[in-house]
């Protein structure tokens, strides 16, 4: 638990000290607040028509028309920076040589990983954190509903820890960091993708594909429900990833 | 303590090292001794666990590296080849996580930190990030974090490569000081290192270890095969003395050295010959200025070991 406590610390710390979390996290922030900002535009508008339009005034719903979209454009923007924060936690580590080190302490390559893999959580809650002043403004000005709000962020976080797990395996199999984040991200938007596919692939396999879609398990997490087929696809989505980076590490002992 | 049985690795279709053994014993300084790209790097890395030999084991204090890896790397401490440190941390920070990961905590952690950073002079640089520091303070800082937990194997790759001449004496010094108690296996390409640091030597050339001996027996043995070697400087007619040396029995060659009266006579390897030697100059009258043995040097034997080498494979 220590040597996991130390890994964690140390990833945390060349996390926060790398301007590539800043850049990530401050167009993160931009291009959400700017998504959110839209999204209040419309149902501001959309409010102005409903005054003169009650039938209008049924369908005007906060959680609806303002933070169920958000999360949706959240897991956008996610998707394009995690990849960069992800990129560097084993590439770089094999690029500087510091891979040596970290092969030769007593520590277990479940614990290394586990330890990145929790601060890369604790970055993304971070990054994630920049976002609740937007809710508080809703808040202010109007009466969201916290419970759908909070069921959102945990589906975005699970969602992010997906994309994490994803993005560790990519970076262990390289020691070039942008070839990592192009592999993770590429395979992060082709898993976006087969939520589409049922138009194109037919029923059978549309479906099957639609189930291994990531954003298709976060529509009911924004809509404030939250559902064990969810949890269950995105926890064994994690657990798959970060099992096969720990048999790729572990290769190294029977590859000769 | 160490023991390598028959290590052989491949990378792709190539061999780095063939049917490698070798063994290392308690307080012992040995060193790996080779041009570049001999093998010693991969040696190294398969005995501090990084890699897996293709075949062949090896056994530290009788845990085989491949099962019992964790408990192995416990006993070691590792300086990889160019120091690779976690740039962006301070050296404190950097010991700390280091420390943590070997086990420590608390007192004890801060103890150890204080410790190594003393013996490795960084006790006042402490705060600084690694990514400013220089060469030869950050070949300090891996020297430190090998140290940390005092395990009681150190294996150093290259510890001086890149230093400057005052840098090279001080951790060759660190080096030399840490041993007794300590294995210390070291590689290197740098042959006074060896000569001044070490018990034994393993000399090793494409993949395969040609020779393994104190640096003394190394030497005598090669001398044993060269002859016995003796400058001489002597007041004289040049042409006579050196035809007076030749006739001497057992002497086999008579150069003439760079200096006015200086010879370099070879003979067979006794040294009885040398009183033979001084007792024909002084009975031809002629002024013995100098007279000393010219010892075969490490960089010779080595020299000497890699083209017999060359030798044996092409014949």
């Amino acid at each position: 638990m220590r040597q996991i406590a130390a890994i964690f610390k140390k990833e945390l710390s060349i996390s926060f000290s790398s301007p590539i979390f800043y850049a990530a996290t401050f167009i993160f922030l931009v291009i959400s607040g700017y998504f959110f900002f839209s999204n209040i535009a419309v149902f501001n508008d959309y409010s102005l028509r409903a005054a003169s339009n009650p039938y209008l005034s049924d369908r005007l719903n906060l959680s609806d028309m303002v933070v169920k979209p958000f999360f949706g454009d959240l897991s956008i923007i996610l998707l394009l920076m995690l990849p960069l924060i992800t990129m560097r936690l084993y590439a770089e580590e094999k690029k500087e040589g510091t891979i040596e080190l970290l092969f030769t302490y007593p520590i277990s390559d479940l614990a290394t990983l586990t330890g990145k893999f929790c601060a890369t959580l604790v970055v993304l809650l971070a990054m994630l954190g920049g976002t609740i002043p937007y809710l508080i403004i809703l808040e202010i000005f109007g009466t969201p509903e916290w419970g759908v709000i909070l069921s959102g962020y945990l589906g975005i976080i699970l969602m992010g820890g997906s994309f994490i797990s994803l993005g560790i395996f990519t970076s262990s199999l390289t020691e070039n960091q942008i070839v990592a984040a192009v592999l993770s991200f590429g395979a992060l938007l082709l898993l976006w993708m087969f939520g589409w596919a049922r138009a194109i692939a037919g029923p059978e396999l549309g479906r099957i594909l639609e189930h291994i879609s990531l954003v298709k398990h976060l529509d009911s997490f924004a809509r404030g429900l939250i559902d064990s087929r969810d949890l269950v696809f995105y926890f064994s989505f994690i657990f798959f990833w970060l099992f096969l980076t720990l048999r790729f590490l572990n290769s190294r002992y029977w590859r000769g | 303590m160490i023991i390598a049985e028959e290590l052989t690795k491949y990378y792709g279709l190539k061999p780095a090292i063939q049917e490698v053994s070798f063994h290392v014993n308690k307080g012992e300084i040995v060193a790996f001794l080779g041009p570049n790209g001999a093998g010693k790097t991969t040696i190294l890395r398969i005995l501090t666990c990084f890699m897996s030999p293709t075949s062949g084991k090896v056994l530290v204090d009788g845990l085989d590296s491949r099962t019992d890896s964790l408990d192995v790397r416990k006993r070691i401490g590792f300086l990889p080849e160019n120091v690779p440190l976690y740039n962006d941390l301070s050296i404190n920070r950097f010991l700390a996580f280091s420390g943590s990961v070997k086990g420590l905590k608390g007192e004890k952690l801060k103890d150890e930190i204080e410790r190594t950073t003393l013996i490795c002079g960084l006790a006042d640089q402490r705060d600084r990030l690694i990514k400013y520091l220089s060469k030869g303070l950050k070949q300090r800082v891996g020297l430190a974090q090998a140290l940390l937990n005092d395990p009681p194997i150190l294996i150093l790759d290259e510890p001086t490569t890149g230093l400057d001449p005052a840098q090279i004496i001080e951790i060759r010094e660190l080096i030399k000081n840490l041993g007794g108690e300590r294995t210390v296996l070291l590689s290197t390409h740098i042959l006074p290192e060896v000569s001044q640091l070490c018990h034994r030597v393993i000399i090793i050339n494409k993949g395969i270890i040609i020779a393994e001996d104190t640096p003394d027996n190394l030497s005598e043995n090669i001398q044993k095969k060269k002859g016995l070697r003796t400058l001489i400087r002597i007041d004289g007619p040049q042409a006579d003395v050196r035809n007076k040396l030749l006739s001497i029995e057992g002497v086999s060659q008579v150069v003439e050295g760079e200096n006015k009266g200086e010879f370099m006579v070879k003979s067979v390897s006794d040294d009885k010959i040398r009183p033979i030697i001084a007792k024909t100059i002084v009975e031809s009258n002629w002024g013995l200025v100098e007279m000393r043995s010219k010892d075969i040097s490490l960089e010779e034997v080595f020299v000497q070991l890699v083209t017999e080498e060359k030798g044996d494979v092409e014949s």
